[in-house]
């Protein structure tokens, strides 16, 4: 900053007053940006390559060149992706329905996203537990209905993983989708329509690019939330399904190992890092 | 074909509210039930599990504890996260964009990383009074939800509104109350919810933080669930939704639902 003030030239008393006076609103903020996030975000990193003699890569050589744990990151991507895809896919369209819903159905619809917020994910992945048993009402609807004729086994494998994950993060999707798709303006579509384009290419050349915001928002979200959940898989899953999350958990409070765990820790903030750029970089291109 | 593509849309939103209010409607199923087990359909009704509530094991003091925490860090974010945000939308601040995705960005941060490297800093600074190392971390979980709803909020706010007012004969600081402060009613409103939820629902942060003394809410939660899961939980669990089923009523009221909605992203 003071480098800043340095090299900047004189500018008039007021416009300096002002800045001044938007430094002193950030600060508190920046405090705790910088204080409590960056730098213990740099002493992790730190941590995972200081071994008992200097530095080490040992760690990473650990996490990276052994097939188990290339596994334990594969998991933890391939749960991520596949969380992220289905709740977009839901979202996607349930979006324009809703933001079309007026008067009490929306406030209903709305109470339906909002309301899965305020129980504990710990609470919500428990329910899906007993929905999912061999004798819970997944299996007892599919018998009666007589999809299955024997009861599936579907707690601890990945579909409850997975459908217990996109229960628990469709809210995050679908929420900024909606607000930039209730945002639409209707006229650019007819407009689109006037100049002789068919629904589909209306659809992919107008509405698509105008709701990217909302697509970018969510899907960097949920992706990030799904990647490094750790109640979720060890709630659904388990043992079975390594991630770097319960990887990092088991580092640290059960192995005594925290150089490791900060190398496992530091493996998700580069992808969390990369999506947070990845976004932002794709919102603000100009379409 | 446009007919077709909306019928499919309002298929999906109708399957998803179901999808969504599913869960809940099993824990509140639960709590009900008669049995230790959770057996449904439930082969009666009681509510010997609501009165076992205050009786779990360290339940008053976490959720105390909890209720502390999630309270001052969400004030202490809304006035830190509103200033920064207000400072960002005046376009006076050097940097202001970057400033923007530094403040958003532990959002997308793993919880978990963040707690284990808030764990080894607090350590290596010698900062280990647990309760305000818990405030401390969670003001980092909150503050983004704050910072991104209000820099979306006030960057469709007009700031010559608060000039008019002090025209008009307002101070400053009454301006902003009386002007600012209602337009912006919704955001303050979501703001203040999603951080307040953020942090009394965290576990991934806390975890590594809290000592045998000071356990949050959910460290208790997965504990009990871990040990001996009977429909207690589901209980207390559905106390929790119908407050908030009469919070939601509320905002709808005062605010509507659909202006809170429209400033999530």
């Amino acid at each position: 900053m003071t480098e800043v003030a340095l090299i900047a030239p004189p500018v008039a008393p007021s416009v300096d007053r002002e800045r001044l006076t938007a430094f002193g609103f950030a600060l508190p903020s920046l405090i705790i940006i910088l204080g409590v996030f960056a730098l213990p975000l740099l002493l992790l990193l730190g941590v995972s390559v200081i071994g008992p003699d200097g530095l080490t890569l040992v760690n990473y050589q650990r996490l990276l060149g052994t097939p188990y744990y290339l596994g334990v990151i594969w998991n933890s991507l391939r749960f991520g992706l596949l969380t992220t895809a289905i709740t977009f896919a839901i979202s996607y369209p349930a979006a324009f329905a809703l933001a079309r819903a007026r008067g009490a159905l929306r406030s209903l619809l709305l109470a339906t996203l909002f309301l899965p917020l305020a129980a504990s994910v710990i609470v919500k992945a428990f329910a899906w537990t007993i929905l999912l048993r061999s004798d819970g009402i997944v299996n007892e609807t599919l018998l009666a209905l007589g999809i299955i004729e024997d009861p599936i086994r579907m707690i601890f494998t990945e579909t409850a993983l997975v459908v217990g994950a996109v229960n628990i993060f469709l809210p995050f999707m679908i929420l900024p989708i909606y607000a930039n798709v209730a945002q639409l303006d209707a006229r650019y579509a007819e407009a689109a329509a006037t100049l002789g384009a068919s629904p589909l290419v209306t659809f992919f050349r107008v509405i698509v690019p105008l709701t990217l915001p909302g697509i970018i928002a969510g899907v960097a979200l949920v992706f990030s939330l799904s990647v490094s959940a750790y109640v979720v898989p060890t709630l659904l899953i388990g043992e079975k399904y390594p991630t770097l999350a319960t990887t990092i958990a088991k580092a640290y409070l059960l192995a005594r190992e925290p150089g490791f765990g900060a190398a496992a820790g530091a493996v998700l903030l580069v992808i969390a890092i990369a999506v947070v750029t990845l976004s932002s970089r794709l919102s603000r291109e100009p379409k | 074909m446009v007919r077709i593509a909306m019928a499919f849309c309002w298929v999906m939103t109708i399957g998803l509210a179901l999808f969504l209010i599913a869960p809940l409607l099993v824990i509140a199923a639960a709590s009900f039930s008669p049995t230790p087990v959770f057996d449904l359909p439930l082969s009666g009704a009681s509510l010997r599990w609501y009165g076992r509530i205050g009786r779990l094991d360290g339940f008053w003091p976490s959720l105390w504890l909890s209720l502390q925490i999630a309270l001052l860090s969400t004030a202490l974010s809304l006035v830190c996260g509103t200033l920064a945000a207000i400072a960002i939308a005046r376009g006076k601040l050097p940097g202001a964009e970057a400033f923007a995705t530094a403040l958003v960005s532990p959002l997308m941060m793993p919880g978990l990383v963040l707690g284990i490297a808030l764990l080894q800093y607090f350590r290596a600074i010698g900062f280990t009074a647990t309760w305000s190392t818990l405030l401390v971390a969670h003001l980092v979980v909150t503050l983004p939800y704050v910072a991104r709803t209000m820099i979306a909020g006030l960057a469709r706010f007009d700031f010559t509104l608060v000039e008019a007012a002090r025209t008009l004969g307002c101070t400053y600081p009454g301006g902003v109350l009386r002007v600012m402060v209602p337009a912006l009613a919704p955001s303050f409103l979501i703001a203040g919810l999603f951080s307040f939820l953020a942090s009394f629902d965290n576990y991934p942060v806390s975890i590594f933080l809290a000592d045998v003394r000071n356990k949050t809410l959910p460290i208790r939660m997965l504990q009990y669930i871990e040990e001996a899961p009977d429909p207690t939980l589901a209980a207390l669990s559905t106390l929790i939704l119908a407050g908030t089923v009469i919070l939601l009523f509320i905002s709808d009221r005062v605010v509507g639902l659909h202006r809170m909605a429209g400033t999530a992203d």
